[in-house]
């Protein structure tokens, strides 16, 4: 008996879940990351402190906790959500918070005279920031921000624990069905393979196409 | 050029870095149309003399007025008086990722509200002005570090400065590039503009400055016309820095 060919469908509806995943909290990772590295930079002490608090919280709490204090927290405050999009939040906010370090690392890497140029121009915070800094930071954003997004994908897996759809998950269903387990997983890790290297690709890609264009 | 005019006033500025007291109570005026020269032994607190006017280095007592207004404090009265106040660096600091016309018409834009093709025209005006009307569409690296300087002027000039502020802007130069930079900044003092300059080329200073204002250990010693500081400094410490610096 084939695992895969058998139970197409299962797998399909597994890695799609896991792609779906992993694009809702990369794209809220992203967003809310890059805005808690403006944050940290920022030159107004209370945003500062945003951020820091934001990334000191996330980065070290453990992502299966983030999960319990969503699934279960966010009820008790009447919020009630389907599980994919609590699985989405506690994803993508703990997420951003290695973005974040990685885009304050890149904007860094961007020699101060270009921040203050901007500045003297009479460019406030927001422009400086989007227009001169993050633009020239890019690129060295990009290979730790691709290797965040690949850990992503991988964290996804969690989800599976608190019933959403996802790849890892469906290996509770053929291992009931009697399938053999070490070729399941075998599968499943291809399929994870698929995502994670489709992630490198893309990240490889931009990196070229920003080397070129400098 | 009288200094009933004052367009920049500084009035007992003080500024620390840490324990170090870099400026020492400031008191200096520049005049509308005036053309100061800040020179003196490094670490004398020049460039951070030049980098408060803008507040690039904010003070930590004092006053300084532009135009009869307080520098305000970070925020957008900060950035609308930095709009109207050049500043030009030793490391040019263009813009990388930009080309040279996006260097100049970026802030116009985004600061100034005027449309791209207004100014575009004013870009493409002061390249010209500056001798790289050819250059408009490279990128800053592909620049000499003399192009890059003269670029870097014609962007401040870009946003219709009332003072001009030169942090040091041929000490990162060739030397056969200092002078087609000084060059542009003695046009740009010729027409009247104010300006405020750091530097160590003492024959801009003799040949274009209204004033020299001689520093050391964050105090000013001496402020007077170029001839009478030149030919007979009267501190000890300014005898002692010219004899260093013409004698070889």
């Amino acid at each position: 008996m084939n695992v895969l060919l058998d139970n197409f469908a299962l797998f399909r509806e597994g890695f799609v879940g896991t792609v779906e995943l992993t694009l809702a909290a990369g794209l809220i990772a992203m967003v809310v990351g890059v805005l808690m590295a403006g944050c940290r930079v920022s030159p107004v002490r209370p945003m500062r402190l945003i951020g820091g608090v934001w990334v000191t919280v996330l980065r070290n709490t453990p992502l299966t906790l983030l999960f319990f204090a969503v699934v279960l927290g966010l009820p008790r405050f009447g919020v009630v959500l389907p599980f994919f999009t609590l699985a989405v939040l506690a994803l993508g906010c703990y997420t951003s918070a290695f973005i974040c370090e990685a885009v304050r690392a890149g904007i860094n890497t961007v020699p101060v005279g270009q921040g203050e140029a901007a500045r003297s121009l009479g460019m406030n915070f927001g422009q400086t920031l989007s227009l001169i800094v993050l633009p020239q930071a890019m690129r060295a954003v990009i290979p730790p921000v691709g290797s965040t997004l690949i850990a992503l994908a991988k964290n996804t897996a969690i989800a599976g624990s608190f019933s959403v759809v996802e790849l890892l998950g469906t290996y509770r269903t053929l291992n009931e069905l009697g399938y053999d387990i070490v070729v399941t997983f075998m599968w499943i890790a291809i399929g994870y393979l698929i995502i994670t290297l489709t992630i490198s690709a893309v990240f490889r890609l931009l990196e070229r196409h920003l080397e070129v264009t400098r | 050029m009288t200094s009933e005019d004052p367009l920049v006033v500084l009035s007992g500025v003080n500024k620390h870095f840490g324990s170090l007291h870099v400026l020492r109570d400031i008191d200096l005026t520049v005049a509308r149309n005036e053309v100061v020269v800040l020179i003196g032994p490094s670490g004398s607190g020049k460039s951070t003399l030049c980098r408060t006017i803008n507040r690039l280095e904010p003070i930590d007592s004092g006053t300084i007025t532009i135009d009869g207004r307080p520098l305000p404090a970070e925020g957008r009265g900060l950035a609308r008086l930095r709009s109207e106040v050049g500043m030009v660096f030793q490391s040019f600091n263009l813009f990388a990722h930009k080309t040279v016309l996006e260097n100049l018409t970026l802030a116009q834009i985004k600061v100034r509200k005027r449309s791209k093709a207004e100014a575009e025209k004013k870009a493409r005006e002061l390249l010209a002005r500056v001798g790289l009307a050819d250059q408009a569409p490279k990128y800053p690296a592909q620049l000499s570090g003399g192009q890059q300087q003269r670029v870097a002027i014609a962007r401040s000039l870009a946003m219709d400065p009332k003072v001009m502020l030169f942090d040091e802007p041929t000490s990162a130069l060739d030397p056969e590039m200092i002078n087609e930079v000084l060059e542009v900044m003695r046009t740009l003092a010729v027409e009247g503009m104010t300006m405020v300059v750091v530097t160590h080329e003492m024959g801009f200073a003799r040949s274009a400055a209204n004033r020299v204002v001689f520093m050391a250990d964050g105090q000013i010693l001496e402020s007077r016309t170029p001839e009478e500081f030149f030919d007979h400094p009267e501190t000890d410490r300014a005898k002692d820095f010219l004899s260093k610096i013409l004698k070889h």
